[in-house]
């Protein structure tokens, strides 16, 4: 069925509003998103690693989460839903259950990359049949803007800062969306949100209902990191996905595809000049620094494209 | 008729898994523990039990995902030994605040540093503070028991807290003793189905848990597993009574050995209480009124039972094996002075250490402790509070 805006949107809030999450904040829109993938008959139970989203969605004693809810600790999002998921089955087993439940679970990039990363891994070489969605806004932010090991190159954080002899943070971004395809599970894509969340919402789908365990990686901008106007989200987005910073692509299977090309690979200041944790790098000494930034976006593209076999 | 036989500690868990046949184990290997899970996978590839078990990559893991499946709904269990229960501490205390009552079996092992597989307490006297009942067992049969009674105690509405239901690594849970096994109905229907209130797979009523509850919250969750805690007192007596009526085995928060007019006591848990008890005999045969309690529950800790039980003694010796660092006692020999304190009692009191990573404790040792209490009491021996014993020379 083609996708429907209008239709899309009018499905009812299974995160509903009154959270406390920041205006602007990519997490949140994601979430939203991700869940209107679900069929409306399907119940589910959501896990959540600790994080914003976790601290502003459920203070004792409100809740904003209509589905079931677990949050256990920073670390274990995919061991806690493994033992749901795996529960389901047994109650299954036993006639104690009909009903369909999905399993999805939040996590932002310190609960997945870091942290959460030995308990994701164990939960996706199960097989679990749920789904991880990571919410990677580049940065430790609940505790204040840290560097995570998804934080790219030359950003200033707080951990990372910009001074007189740094330019930021000093590695390369890790590769999380390739990692957890090596782990060789039935559904893996990275995404984030664009335009229609025409991409967002089949992606989310096709995750939800693939048996098996399914990874999201979806890129939400944080305002206060990334020091952008709240408004400006939508365009930073299609910037990082136009200048190829952030490529849109699904591995299903084992089979990697490309699932948006640019017409025309717009550089990568245009996606950097959006953000002031960046801005040091527009200074006239700079120069060098955004070369080899581009150099990077490109190498990076190019293994991409060819692992696309393109 | 029950059934008997001989079977390791480890065994005698295990085949207690079996009867309950849980819903979910979650468990990742570590010496001494490692046998239980192995038997349990068997049982499973077998078809003997329908029990999902989640081989995961981690203790930490392995306690996340017990807690998981239990606030599905699901009965979910795991077990461990050391550096595992250590590397779960962080979410023992969720777990015990979100009321989940999962049972873990734990195999006593000494905490690494260095690397050592045997025997001592460190790591669930570690884990005491972290709101699981603890419950200690002497021999295999007594661990048997206590996982029976386990699943009912944790999961009385009264209580709801998690549990830890101890043995002594490798003397127990390897050591093949006798045991006196409960049919596999008769324990079926003594623990009964999982039925909680509150569940995450529930279609009719969604549950969150696990919230971000600050300062107006906390401190009033901490009081409801402390009432909790206290509650699960009575529940361990009454359980016991109950299981008494299948088994005829009877137990209490704690066993008195010849305490009827004791005078010298030791005070010890878990598997030296044997050799203990031996100690006592042989005193006892030469008319010396030696006496011992075994302390069964550590969590709830029944601090003014045992002070009304120890009213006459007149030297006491706690026996910790593990240590806490603080340069004075361990973590049994604090909490039980404390409570005497409160009682009132005026005996002579000595806390030892020993059997730390497996060290030997014989019966010759606790009876030269017997004989320490009395020249202490006497005045005849300088008096020293807080001893290894057993230590190299």
């Amino acid at each position: 069925m083609a996708y429907n805006f209008r239709e899309v949107m009018s499905k009812p809030e299974r995160l509903a509003p009154g959270h406390r999450m920041c205006a602007g904040c990519g997490g949140t829109i994601a979430a939203r998103m991700v869940l209107r993938a679900l069929k409306p008959g399907d119940k589910a139970v959501i896990g959540n690693a600790t994080g914003c989203m976790e601290v502003s969605t459920f203070m004792y004693p409100y809740t904003a989460w209509e589905d079931s809810y677990m949050h256990n600790a920073f670390e274990n999002a995919g061991a806690t839903l493994s033992g749901i998921e795996t529960a389901y089955h047994a109650l299954k087993k036993k006639g104690k259950l009909d009903e369909t439940y999905k399993f999805i679970t939040f996590g932002g990039d310190g609960g997945t990359y870091d942290i959460g990363f030995q308990s994701l891994s164990g939960a996706m070489e199960r097989n679990h049949d749920l789904v991880y969605v990571c919410y990677d806004n580049g940065a430790y932010m609940n505790t204040g803007i840290q560097r995570s090991s998804a934080t790219p190159m030359f950003a200033d954080t707080t951990t990372t800062p910009v001074g007189k002899v740094s330019n930021g943070k000093m590695q390369n971004r890790k590769d999380l969306a390739q990692i957890i395809a090596d782990h060789d599970v039935p559904y893996v894509a990275q995404t984030t949100l664009l335009t229609t969340m025409k991409d967002l919402y089949e992606k989310a789908e096709k995750a939800i209902y693939t048996p098996g365990a399914a990874f999201l990686n979806v890129m939400a901008p944080c305002p206060r990191g990334w020091r952008y106007d709240a408004s400006d989200i939508m365009e930073i987005c299609k910037l990082a996905v136009e200048t190829c910073y952030w490529p849109l692509f699904e591995v299903v299977d084992g089979q990697w595809i490309l699932t948006y090309e640019p017409k025309k690979k717009l550089p990568i200041e245009d996606f950097l000049r959006t953000q002031g944790r960046f801005k040091h790098l527009f200074k006239p000494e700079n120069e060098g620094l955004l070369e080899q930034y581009q150099a990077e976006v490109d190498r990076r593209w190019e293994d991409l494209l060819f692992r696309c076999s393109k | 008729m029950s059934i008997r036989e001989r079977m390791s500690g480890n065994e005698a868990v295990a085949y207690a898994i079996r009867q309950v046949n849980p819903d979910v184990m979650a468990a990742f290997p570590i010496t001494p523990s490692t046998e239980i899970p192995q038997m349990v996978s068997t049982f499973i590839a077998n078809g003997d039990i329908d029990t999902e078990f989640i081989p995961v990559e981690s203790e930490h893991s392995s306690m996340s995902a017990t807690m998981g499946a239990c606030a599905a709904g699901a009965r979910a269990i795991t077990a461990t030994s050391s550096c595992g229960l250590a590397f779960m501490w962080e979410v023992l205390y969720v777990a015990a605040s979100d009321r989940l009552p999962v049972v873990m079996a734990v195999v006593n092992r000494a905490l690494t540093g260095p690397i050592n597989i045997n025997c001592d307490h460190s790591d669930s006297m570690g884990a005491r503070d972290s709101g699981w009942l603890q419950i200690y067992a002497e021999t295999n049969q007594e661990a048997y028991d206590n996982y029976i009674q386990s699943f009912r105690i944790a999961e009385h509405p009264d209580v709801k807290l998690p549990m830890m239901v101890c043995q002594d690594g490798f003397i127990t849970s390897h050591a093949v003793m006798n045991i006196e096994l409960i049919e596999d109905e008769k324990v079926k229907s003594f623990v009964g189905s999982y039925e909680p209130e509150n569940y995450l797979l529930n279609p009719e009523m969604p549950m969150a848990i696990g919230p971000y509850a600050n300062s107006p919250f906390y401190m009033e969750t901490k009081m409801n597993q402390r009432i909790a805690m206290k509650n699960a007192k009575k529940v361990i007596l009454d359980v016991a009574k109950e299981f008494e009526k299948i088994s005829g085995r009877s137990y209490g928060l704690f066993e008195e050995y010849h305490m009827e007019d004791a005078e010298y006591v030791i005070v010890i848990m878990g598997s030296a209480a044997g050799t203990t008890k031996d100690a006592v005999d042989e005193l006892r045969a030469k008319g010396v009124k030696a006496g011992m309690i075994k302390v069964r529950v550590f969590r709830p800790f029944p601090g003014e039972e045992l002070a009304a039980a120890l009213k006459d003694a007149k030297a006491i010796a706690i026996m910790d094996r593990a240590e806490s660092f603080s340069g004075m006692g361990g973590p049994l020999g604090s909490e039980l002075k404390a409570a005497l304190m409160d009682a009132g009692c005026k005996a002579t009191v000595v806390n030892n250490f020993y059997g730390i990573g497996g060290r030997d404790y014989t019966v010759e040792d606790a009876e030269a402790i017997y004989n320490d209490l009395m020249e202490f009491e006497a005045g005849t021996k300088p008096f020293k509070q807080f001893r290894y014993i057993g230590l190299r020379k």
